[in-house]
């Protein structure tokens, strides 16, 4: 068991009537790669402020390493940031900026030039302490601004959507970068984005947030494979959610036919979603699939083909194929029982949990 | 070639303007102080300048007034315009703090004599405490304290304006990073927002150097200024040569004041 190094207990932020963050609960354990990932305005940002202690918060208390910290200032947290738009001092050089956090510590002239150019080494920005802030790539930037706080040995590194000014290639390589640093240093890192495909790249955990609330936290294989509701389903990946029954354990009905799942613990008829991932669904003959749809309209993604058909129903489905449709073909799907995801209509966290061990535990 | 001759008519308004009241004047000035009280050709004016006592010290009262006057402003406006930015309805603090400029200076200097009279508003009042009335008009502090209330609004414009631009991310930068309110300021805030105090500066030291009306309704020309001195100049001895001689000593000083606290281009890679 990992030793837990910021707690979160039943945090709640308001501003007047507004309510940011609901009633959140959140452990992060040393040395992991966490992710809180949601839409703009689901408070992901206002949990790390809170952590960093930009803000305070209205209810709940932060525990650092088992200490209550909400009555400590910003500057006394063994945590340091990364901002979103970097905030490098612009009237300083790449090397004062780094040897910021350690001037004021006074530490000697001697060590400070030694633990900046280590610091600047790690970020592969050696030799660019002369250089003026202005003087920089974006992504050189986000660098400095990484250096910046990792030369203080955080405990904790908060990174607040520090990817969303790059380009995409440039992302692409910063994501590895992260990836690797936050291996090499050991250090917690607990990183804001909106960018599911970031987060499921990088992480160890994910929270995923919406509304100020924590819909589902897991490891990224957990929360893509078995998001517990419509939110998490949708906003994680892409993903054809059907209305259907539960027929009994193990029996989901959709569709208008009955399928075999890998989904039990529901109370038999209950009302469901079935979630399945376009990448799961492959195409056959009309008589073969286990669903006939009607293809509509396909775009050329590179790597694969994205169909959009139809059903009778008229539900839209997506699928992934590397072979493209002929528009207007009526085809069948299919899909193994392992595909079908079932959700339950309000479940909590908790429950899906213990659902979920309930019958997969044995 | 009809284009361009367009937007060069836009500058013909203000390049006359520059050239009438600006530029001619300067000239004239310096063409000025070349002649004596008789109109002859000379430079007795500058010698007179910079051998007699008088001027020098003169020179040094104006310099020392305009700096005490630039000190007690900045103090009070720098905290004032941090404080502000920080206010709820600072639009309307702004224009609560613009507002006196809207008076006459004028107006405003008899309003502080009535102030600071024997029978003013202060000694009335220092009367129902029991003490003795006291001299303020025509005192170095009357002095300094009506010239910096009517330069505080120009000295929190700027720093106010600066203070606005700062990114507030960097202020939580660097309490990120460790630093305390104070350390915050003097490596942070401060540094990022001189160039409002510097324009600030110019606007308020400047205009301090040449301050006369004041001199004489609020210091009872007991402080005898430069400006104080070029009004005697043309107005009483009609020396106009000595009077447009001072006249040059001052662009002079604005020109180096300007110079010093101006925006110097960035300085490059540091070794």
């Amino acid at each position: 068991m990992s030793h837990t190094i910021i707690e979160l207990q039943h945090v709640s932020k308001r501003y007047g009537d507004t309510v940011v963050l609901k009633d959140i609960n959140i452990e992060i354990e040393q040395g992991k790669f966490y992710t809180l990932l949601g839409p703009s305005g689901s408070g992901k940002t206002t949990i790390l402020r809170a952590i960093a202690g930009f803000l305070e918060v209205s209810e709940g208390d932060v525990l650092f390493d088992g200490q209550r910290i909400n009555d400590v200032p910003a500057n006394e947290r063994k945590v340091n940031t990364v901002f979103q738009d970097y905030a490098l001092f612009p009237h300083m050089n790449v090397f004062e900026n780094v040897a910021y956090g350690l001037r004021i510590q006074k530490k000697p002239k001697k060590a400070v030039a030694q633990r900046v150019e280590s610091a600047l080494k790690m970020v592969r920005l050696e030799g660019y302490g002369d250089r003026e802030i202005s003087e920089l790539s974006g992504g050189q930037q986000q660098r400095v601004a990484i250096a910046r706080a990792i030369v203080l040995e955080p405990a904790v590194l908060l990174l607040d959507e520090p990817l969303s000014a790059l380009d995409a290639k440039l992302r692409k390589d910063m994501q590895y970068e992260l990836r690797e640093l936050q291996q090499r240093l050991g250090i917690t890192f607990l990183f804001v984005t909106h960018d599911q495909e970031e987060a499921l790249a990088l992480s160890d955990e994910i929270f995923v947030m919406n509304d100020g609330e924590v819909q589902q936290s897991g490891t990224p294989v957990d929360i893509y494979d078995e998001p517990i509701n419509h939110f998490v389903a949708d906003f994680i990946g892409e993903s054809n959610i059907v209305a259907g029954h539960m027929i009994a354990d193990y029996q989901v009905e959709f569709n208008g036919k009955t399928f075999e799942c890998a989904d039990a613990g529901m109370r038999p008829n209950e009302p469901v979603e079935v979630v399945l991932r376009p990448e799961d669904l492959d195409i056959t003959s009309t008589d073969a699939g286990k669903v006939q749809v009607k293809v509509d309209t396909q775009l050329f993604r590179g790597d694969y083909y994205e169909i959009v058909a139809y059903d009778r129903l008229n539900n839209e489905w997506l699928i992934h194929s590397t072979n493209p449709a002929v528009d207007g073909d009526t085809v069948g799907l299919t899909f193994d029982a392992e595909d079908i995801h079932v959700m339950r209509l309000n479940e909590s966290e908790e429950d899906f949990d213990a659902r979920l061990e309930s019958y997969e535990g044995e | 070639m009809k284009k361009n001759g367009t937007s060069m008519a836009f500058y013909v308004p203000y390049g006359l303007w520059l050239a009438l009241f600006v530029i001619a004047p300067v000239i004239l000035i310096i063409y000025q102080s070349f002649f004596d009280i008789n109109g002859h050709l000379t430079l007795a004016n500058y010698q007179t300048y910079f051998s007699s006592g008088t001027y020098i010290l003169m020179t040094f009262n104006s310099v020392w007034y305009a700096f005490l006057i630039t000190v007690v402003t900045l103090l009070i406006s720098y905290p004032t315009a941090y404080l502000l930015h920080y206010t709820k309805h600072k639009q309307l603090w702004l224009l609560l703090i613009i507002l006196p400029t809207w008076i006459n200076l004028l107006l405003k200097a008899y309003a502080f004599i009535g102030i600071f009279s024997q029978n003013g508003g202060i000694n009335t009042f220092l009367g129902m405490l029991g003490i003795a009335p006291k001299q303020f008009l025509f005192t170095d502090f009357s002095f300094i304290f009506v010239a910096s209330y009517i330069e505080i609004p120009f000295m929190i414009l700027p720093i106010f304006n600066g203070i606005e631009e700062l990114n507030e991310s960097f202020v939580n930068a660097s309490r990120d990073l460790g630093a305390k309110w104070w350390q915050t300021f003097t490596k942070v805030i401060w540094p990022l927002t001189i160039s409002g105090v510097k324009s600030g500066v110019q606007a308020v030291f400047i205009p301090s150097l040449s301050l006369f009306m004041l001199t004489r309704l609020i210091g009872g020309n007991r402080v005898i200024t430069l400006g104080t001195a070029i009004e005697e100049h043309f107005l009483v001895t009609m020396n106009w040569g000595m009077g447009s001689t001072i006249g040059v000593v001052l662009i002079v000083a604005m020109v180096i004041i300007m110079f010093l606290t101006g925006e110097r281009k960035k300085r490059g890679r540091r070794a």
